[in-house]
This record gives C-alpha cells, structure tokens and sequence, in this order.
C-alpha cells in the first residue's frame, strides 16, 4: 500500500466533500479545526483554522513583570510546562547575564527531563488512542501520573508548575526526591517494552502507521520542522547537543534518528519510535544527573528586582515538542518591551497537509498524533 | 413439530379461549418476550462484563460504586455490579433528541431496523437441544439472511441523521458488514456440506456422533478462524470498528442519536455479539456437548460417572454458557488490545483474504469427505 495507488484511486473523481473537523472533536488534541476537501474518504486538501485557543499570550506579557510572565508560559504548552519555564527564564538570565548555582542547573535538568518523559508519554498513548488502542493510552497516563507525582511531591502543583524562576527554582528538590526518582527509573524502565509489545510490534500498529505520513528530510526543514518530527526523518538536530544550553554538554547521550524500519524514513511509526526511544535517552541524562548534584542554595542567585538592562535577545530551546524559541526585548523597565515565542507545534501543523494530501480520512487523525501538537502552544 | 406450534397447542388446552387468533398472538407473544428479556439481560451482563474486562486489562477499578438490591461488593471484583442497569434507567429517562434538520421518519424507524435483525435472529437460535423458539430446517440460512437486515437500518440511521460523520459511518459500515457476510457463510458451509443440515440440532447431534467440527479436518480450523475473524467484523467491534472509530467519526452512525434509540444499539450490538458467538458454539465447538466427551478416546477413557455428569440435560446448558462467554470474552480481548485497521485494509482482509481461503476450504473439504 502506498500513496501512488490512493492517488490513482483520485483519478476518479467525484464531487467534492467540504468536512468540518473539529473544534470539537475527540482527535484534534485540542480546540483545533481542520477544513478538509474529500473526495470520498480520499483527502485532496486540508486547511487548519487556528485560534480557537488564543489567550493574547505574547500580549500579556508586555503588561506583566518578568516574574508574573512565567505562569502565562505554563499555559502555552501544558503538557511541557517545565520546558517553557525553563526555555523562558533562560532567556531573561541570558539578558540579566546572571551567573546560576551549579545546583540550580543539575535540578532543571533533571526537572526537564522528567517532563519530557511525561510529556512523550502523552504523545505515545493519545497516538495510540488515535490509531484505536484505548489500553497503551492508559497504560502510559499510569506511568505519566507517577511523573506528576513527583512533580507535585517537587513544588506541590501537578500540571502548571511556575517552578523555574529568574535566577533559580522555586523550591529545592525535597528530602527524598533522588531516591523517588530513582524508583521511578528503575520502574519505568521495565515498562518501556511493555509499550513495545503492545503498540510498537503490533502488526496492525505497522500497518496503520508505516509508510503512512512520510516526510523527508528537506521538506521538513523547508517546513522548520524541528524536535521528534524532524529527528525521525533522519536529519541528526538536537539543540541539547548542536548548542548545548544550560549543562547539557556535560552528559553522555545520543541523539535519536528514525531509521524507517518498517516503511519509509520520516513516516508516522518513525515519528513514533523516536518519541520512545528519547525516553530511554532522558532516564540516562537524569541518571548521570543524578548522580553527581553539588550541594548549595537555590535561592542564592535570584535578583531582588528582574530588571534587564535594555537590549534584546532569542534563546533556543529543545522542548518536548521541538525547537522553542523566545525572542524577550527589554527597555530596561521590569516589564519586557516585546516578547514574541517561536511555536514548534505551529510549524508541524504547517506540513500537516502536506503529509495527508492522498491519503484517507483516517490517516489525517494518525498523521495529526503523530506530530504530537499541543493547540495551546500553536495558539499561544 | 415446531415450539410455537407446541406453544399453540398448549394454550389450546388450558385457556378458555374460543378464539384461535387470540391464542395464535398470544403464542407469539410469549416467545417474543423471552427473547426481547433474553437480548436485555444479556446486555446487562455483557456490558458489566467488558467494563471489568477492560478495566482489568487497563490497570483500573472499573464500575465499583453502584450496588444493587443493598449489595455493593466493596472493594471487590464484582462491586459496582447494579451500574448498567442504573445506566439503562438513565438512557431510558433520558431526552430523546432529533436534530432540527434530520428526516424525522426515517431516524425514529432506523433504531427499530437495526434492532430486528437480532431479535428475529434470536428464532432459530437454539441455546439448548430444544430450547429454541422455532426450529426450522432452513436454520442457518434464515440466521445469515435475516441479521443482514440490520444493514439497511444501518444506511437509513446514518442518512436520516443529516450528519457527515454519519454518513461516513453509515457507508463504512455497510460495506463492510455486506463484505464480511460472505466469508461468514462460506465457512459455514463447511458445516452444511458435512452434515448435510442446515438445522443447528443436527449438527449438533453429527458432532455427538463423530466429533467437534473444529477437529473435523484442518480445513474446519481454518474456517473456524475465518468465522470467528469475519463476524469479530460483522460486529463492528475493534479491531474492525471503522463505522464507529470514536478517534476518527466521533461516533459514526449513532452520533445524533440519544437516549432509548441509542440504547437499541446497544442492545443490538450486544445481542449481535450472542449470536455469532452462539452460531460459532453450535457449528464449531461442540454445542452443549461437554468438552470431555472428546477426551474419551479409546485408550484413554474416563469414569462412565464422571463422563455422565457432564453430559446430561443439566450441565448441557452450562457448556453452552461457558463456550459463549470465552468467545465473548475473546472479542473483548481483542478490543483492549489492538489498534483499528483502516478502511481499505478492512477490505483487502476480506476480498484478497478471507473469500479466497473460505473458497478453497468449501473445495478442500467437499474433497476431503469424497476421500475419508
């Protein structure tokens, strides 16, 4: 089965179908709507309609003081919301040119990668509701929750956290925190291949998922493409190690690529399997993490009054979902002149109908999942 | 001499009624009440049953609040035992809704469509030697030709609705259920050219006499697999639920229906999921045959006590039970694991698949029987 059989399958054709998916929807992960031309179940054009979910975001932001904007990036992307703190507090250090304790580093890498494992978990079990196995969505929330768990366990909130602040974090990780998190690694480890064997393997996982949605490298740079989707159409770019941030130079791991095994680069099940196979990536950096955390206050560099000299800057980010960006302008007041946030859900959506165009309605909901977009960060 | 007519004949002698069409009606009634509790209480129970079976394989409670009768089960398997009747009582009590622009004829006429199929399917389906509403000598075909009927509720349900996701639903599902009927007869005509029947009891009663028809040859195995597959299908349950994909159609044809219409669906896909699994019983496994009876070769032979129990009039009905709740509960098994294909793999399985292989078994077998 490939796309050349379903476009002959075009040839005949009749009246055009206009479909209105969403905003409400069970599939379209969020308050998206996709204006879909069918000819028959065969899709000849698709058309996303954003908005919906709008919240003036970057707007805001010009009205707020650095430290009430943090919050606000919490609700772009709140399946990451610790990457956006982080991604945004960054960019503010950066400005301020603030010296962080080495202990704040070790903590917002571990805190980071932990919610890139909870946020892929996400990604891995609606693409599995999407594609009709309702059991591996519920067997990764399970392991999610014991994310958020921790996460609670960290600074008492399990969705919308405001833990990274300008200079450091908002609390220390508590007494037991190492060794819960330890438990957590050694558990999740083994449930990795229970995915695997109920979702990866399965037969008619492949057959749904392979071949189906296929990117290619160039077209998904000429997308801006970045994170999972780019990685798994086997062009190597990880921000973590092109432009090490924070202390990701420090610690050993690999950057994953798709490899098309069983179908071509860059389809949906290689989008999938990255998203997998990253979550054993992240339980190594938390683990050399882990192991050597300097002692020291949290508390120590955060300024009095965040109050950046004028200037502008954008920082980069590899969040769960791809390169995040914050382009942050000061005018030396506490409130930021201008801030403005690169989306990478946005630019995925983009290729989205570039990816369906030829297949059939069924496949435009696998291809929607396995991009893995989060409408509040593509609205903002 | 047919139950109905046995029926008629008994009210004949006790009422004291001169009228014969009375007694004819009430004849029918009976009958028809029976079977309608019958499609209710297994509602019921299957619906509890695959809640628990999901939940057990999803790592969750399931249904554990609402008791019944007083009796709630705590924190035990069977708690939550009275949620699908409370669930019942609401669907009944709730707003029937039709959408201002559907075909209001057509849509309150489709539940009723779709539910006959079972209900008169139900006639000649035994569930013991004579437990039977009427049995007839054309039994197999009249199932296969009367629970294709629900095909064409299926079309007006999703036409009335004036919904696209509908129509797409609809269209989905009546060409996959058209498709799947013929794979589904083709391996049972494996057992009708053996036997020689079309009435269930016979076949029953050959396997009585030689062996389950599963063991019958490996052509009977593989159409065995083929049935059970095609109806899996037939029943729009996962991994062939493309009518009613709630990822995709939201929820296919019956997305603008409500309350006591939607609960005829319900009803009817249940009751859909007792006859194929009642039918593949009868003609693959032995009926209510006891599954020892094949372990009593020569050589190999069980206490004539223990092999009596077994096999009476008592524990006839329970093999029955107990070999229709194991596929019941493989359908569910198959629902909590696996993916949904997509329409056109849908297709390819059954005509580059299914109807080739269940062609080739009629030949084999029909060779098979020249031979041995």
């Amino acid at each position: 089965m490939n796309t050349e059989y379903l476009k002959e399958l075009g040839i005949i054709k009749g009246d055009e179908m206009i479909l209105n998916m969403g905003p409400q929807h069970p599939s379209t992960h969020g308050v998206l709507r996709l204006k879909i031309h069918t000819d028959g179940e065969i899709i000849s054009f698709i058309e996303p309609h954003l908005g919906y979910l709008h919240r003036c975001f970057e707007k805001h932001c010009e009205n707020l003081s650095y430290e009430q904007c943090i919050p606000y990036t919490d609700r772009c992307d709140y399946l990451a919301a610790m990457h956006m703190n982080h991604g945004f507090v960054m960019g503010v250090e950066k400005l301020m040119g603030i010296e962080l304790p080495e202990r704040v580093e070790y903590i917002r890498i571990i805190i980071a990668e932990l919610q890139r494992i909870a946020s892929h978990l996400m990604a891995v079990g609606t693409f599995g509701l999407d594609v009709g196995g309702i059991t591996p969505f519920t067997w990764c929330f399970r392991d999610r929750e014991r994310v958020l768990d921790l996460f609670e366990y960290l600074c008492g909130a399990r969705l919308l956290y405001n833990y990274m602040w300008v200079g450091g974090v908002s609390h220390d990780l508590p007494k037991d925190f190492i060794k819960r998190t330890t438990e957590f690694l050694d558990y999740f480890e083994t449930q990795i291949p229970e995915y695997n064997q109920i979702l990866t393997g399965n037969k008619i996982f492949i057959e749904r998922t392979a071949d189906v949605g296929v990117i290619p490298a160039d077209v998904a740079l000429n997308y801006g493409l970045t994170g999972p989707n780019l990685r798994a159409s086997g062009h190597s770019y990880d921000l973590r190690k092109e432009e090490p941030y924070s202390i990701y130079d420090r610690f050993d791991f690999d950057v994953v690529v798709g490899e098309g095994t069983h179908g071509t680069l860059g389809d949906c099940w290689d989008r999938y399997y990255v998203r997998i196979l990253e979550m054993y990536e992240s339980i190594k950096i938390i683990r050399q993490a882990m192991a050597d955390i300097p002692n020291g206050d949290v508390h120590e560099a955060i300024p009095k009054k965040v109050k950046p000299p004028k200037g502008d800057i954008y920082t980069r980010y590899e969040s769960a979902r791809g390169e995040l960006g914050f382009y942050i302008k000061s005018n030396g007041k506490n409130i930021p002149s201008r801030v403005k946030m690169r989306s990478p859900a946005f630019a995925s959506l983009s290729a989205l109908n570039e990816m369906a165009e030829g297949w059939m309605m069924s496949d435009v909901i696998t291809i929607l999942g396995s991009l893995d977009i989060v409408l509040g960060e593509i609205d903002r | 001499m047919t139950s109905v007519n046995n029926l008629f004949e008994f009210i004949k002698g006790i009422a004291p009624i001169e009228d014969t069409a009375i007694i004819w009606v009430i004849a029918v009634a009976i009958p028809a009440l029976i079977v309608f509790l019958v499609m209710a209480v297994n509602a019921l129970i299957a619906v509890y049953f695959e809640r628990k079976v999901s939940a057990f394989m999803q790592d969750r409670l399931g249904p554990m609040e609402v008791g019944i009768f007083g009796f709630k089960g705590g924190r035990k398997f069977w708690g939550g035992i009275g949620q699908t009747l409370a669930d019942a009582i609401k669907l009944l009590t709730k707003e029937d809704i039709i959408p201002a622009d559907a075909d209001r004829k057509v849509m309150i006429f489709a539940p009723f469509f779709i539910f006959l199929a079972p209900f008169l399917t139900f006639i000649a389906l035994p569930l013991y030697e004579n437990v039977i509403v009427s049995n007839f000598n054309i039994g197999i075909l009249y199932i296969l030709a009367v629970s294709s009927v629900g095909v064409i509720g299926v079309i007006l349900a999703g036409w009335a609705s004036n919904n696209k996701w509908s129509v797409y639903g609809a269209m989905r599902a009546a060409a996959q259920m058209i498709s799947y009927e013929i794979p589904i007869a083709l391996s049972l005509m494996l057992a009708i050219i053996v036997v020689g029947s079309l009435q269930i009891n016979d076949i029953v009663q050959w396997q009585a006499d030689n062996r389950w028809f599963i063991l019958h040859s490996p052509f009977a195995f593989i159409a065995f697999f083929i049935y059970f597959v095609s109806v899996v299908a037939e029943t729009n349950r996962t991994p062939f639920d493309i009518p009613e994909a709630e990822s995709e159609l939201v929820a296919g044809w019956m997305t603008e229906f409500s309350g006591f219409r939607w609960a005829l669906f319900f009803l009817s896909e249940y009751a859909n999921m007792l006859i194929v699994s009642v039918v593949a019983t009868m003609v693959f496994l032995g009926g209510w045959l006891s599954p020892f009876e094949i372990v009593n070769m020569p050589g190999f032979d069980l206490p004539q006590p223990f092999l009596a129990f077994f096999t009476n009039s008592v524990t006839g009905p329970m093999w029955v039970l107990l070999k229709v709740s194991f596929l019941i509960f493989v359908m569910m098994w198959f629902r909590w694991t696996f993916p949904r294909l997509r329409v056109d793999q849908l297709m390819y399985l059954c005509w580059k698949v299914f109807i080739p292989f269940a062609l080739a078994n009629v030949v084999f077998v029909s060779i098979w029987e020249l031979i041995f």
